[in-house]
């Protein structure tokens, strides 16, 4: 991962390590449920968190006074520090950021019908602490005692994936040794939902098929996942597991439209080169792509010709784990960090599942029906988001 | 309402905002040293009381509040 670039070219910064995982999706919590979900059948039905028990990670104050998408951060980034095993950081140089698309909605939406049947006086006075966007990354802090940075990046669809790209440049940079990245989302509110629906971005079949050519939506769900990223140097000479390196990131922005994609891909073009080169590679190096790939009409398409713009035809092996686990909007892109993370863990990739028939203006190889050897080789994870914003991250194995 | 039904009434209320065991809701106990109550429970609390005893009470009447009993009076002196 660069720094930037000086007078003599790219100025590389410290290699950044992932040590631990965690991560909360519509398979269950915990990253062997997210494996063995992805190996599996589609769900039926919606796709909330199915087994969450606030009470593993709170007491029942702590579990009124912070909004579900912040105890799913809490829950992703505390089952990722103990996978990390060991970390002994020290508070003033480990971070933390985590995104979201839109912060605690539940709480807002719940706080507006009091509003609404009692007056402005019964309000509650936890409202804003519990829905700013901030919230999820607030507590993580507070609760590791940890004094770098605490930030979120609020990208809607792309801000898990960015916030893994910042939380590791903090540690490439130096400022931390030890920074969580990643993403939580719970907007599966009454209103949420039909705001999503009005907009005809959910699918109206309830089959997310990504990639497919009767693909007609995405299908909403919830969720958080979040990377331990540590000095290389730091975990080696700990004796850590090391998972892999996040090894690029990039951002970059469509400058098109306020939801719809650039129908040529050339903002996602951008991202997808820009974190290949922050990785010290060329896209023929790319083993394999965890793609955006919403199930949604628009974005495969405009994704498809991206990548077809990056890397030729066909180009590297793509999946798209929504068609498991949905669109868990801010949380998506750490959800399939995770997944890219447990792809090198099994060397294997999971498949596309829903995605049936060919879209004949796709032309990518789609892993199918069941999972892929992966060919060991830097993973390309892709998000993008309404706004136009992109991100991209490279994870490579160790 | 005898003084000691509605005494059961208010801790009622304090316990489910507070979420803190009954036997700990004295009239002496202390919001921030017993009960781990920071300002902001506080205010929840007394929307739940007004809530419960249809009173109103003013931001002000607030200030010097530290004790259940405290509380506890304010919210009778109103019924």
């Amino acid at each position: 991962m660069l720094l930037g670039y000086g007078p003599d070219g790219p100025i590389p910064g410290r290699r950044v390590a992932i040590t631990g995982i965690g991560v909360l999706s519509c398979c269950g919590v915990g990253t062997e449920a997210l494996w063995t979900g992805l190996n599996g059948p589609a769900p039926e039905g919606e796709r909330r968190v199915p087994d969450f028990d606030p009470s593993r990670w709170f007491g029942p104050k702590d579990a009124r006074h912070v909004d579900r998408f912040a105890q799913f951060a809490v829950a992703a980034a505390e089952m990722a520090l103990d996978d990390a095993e060991g970390l002994d950081a020290d508070p003033a140089r480990s971070g933390v950021v985590i995104g979201t698309g839109v912060g605690g909605f539940e709480s807002l939406q719940s706080q507006v019908l009091v509003y609404g049947e009692k007056g402005a006086r019964r309000v509650s006075p936890r409202l804003v602490p519990m829905m700013m966007s901030n919230a999820g990354a607030a507590n993580v802090s507070i609760r590791a005692g940890w004094h770098g940075p605490s930030e979120t990046i609020t990208t809607a669809c792309a801000a898990g994936t960015h916030s893994i790209g910042y939380a590791a440049r903090l540690v490439a940079s130096g400022r931390c040794d030890v920074a969580i990245g990643g993403g939580s989302e719970a907007a599966m509110t009454e209103v949420g939902i039909a705001a999503f629906a009005n907009m005809t971005a959910l699918s109206t079949s309830g089959h997310s098929r990504p990639f497919d050519r009767r693909r007609d939506g995405f299908v909403i769900t919830e969720g958080a996942g979040a990377l331990v990223l540590e000095d290389w140097d730091r975990a080696v000479a700990r004796g850590a597991r090391i998972y892999g390196e996040l090894a690029g990131a990039a951002s970059s922005a469509d400058a098109h439209h306020i939801t719809a994609p650039i129908p040529s891909g050339s903002g996602a073009a951008v991202c997808m080169e820009v974190a290949i080169e922050d990785a010290g590679l060329v896209p023929g190096d790319v083993a394999h792509i965890n793609a955006h790939g919403t199930s949604t009409p628009l974005n495969d398409k405009a994704e498809a010709q991206a990548i077809t713009t990056v890397f030729g035809s066909p180009g590297p092996v793509v999946t798209s784990t929504k068609g498991i686990t949905g669109h868990g909007l801010g949380a998506a892109g750490a959800i399939e960090a995770v997944a890219a993370v447990l792809t090198i863990e099994h060397r294997l990739i999971p498949p596309t599942v829903g995605y049936e028939e060919p879209d004949p203006e796709i032309d990518l190889d789609i892993v199918t029906s069941t999972a892929r050897p992966w060919e060991p080789g830097p993973i390309l994870s892709n998000s993008f988001g309404f706004g136009g914003h992109n991100g991209c991250l490279v994870i490579s194995p160790a | 309402m005898s003084n000691e039904e509605t005494f059961e009434k208010f801790k009622e209320v304090a316990v489910e905002v507070l979420q803190v065991p009954a036997d700990k809701v004295t009239p002496d106990a202390r919001f921030a040293e017993d009960l781990d109550a920071d300002s902001l429970d506080l205010v929840e609390l007394v929307m739940a009381l007004e809530e419960s005893f249809d009173v109103t009470v003013e931001e002000t009447e607030l200030e010097g509040i530290e004790t259940i009993g405290q509380a506890y009076d304010l919210i009778v002196a109103k019924l």
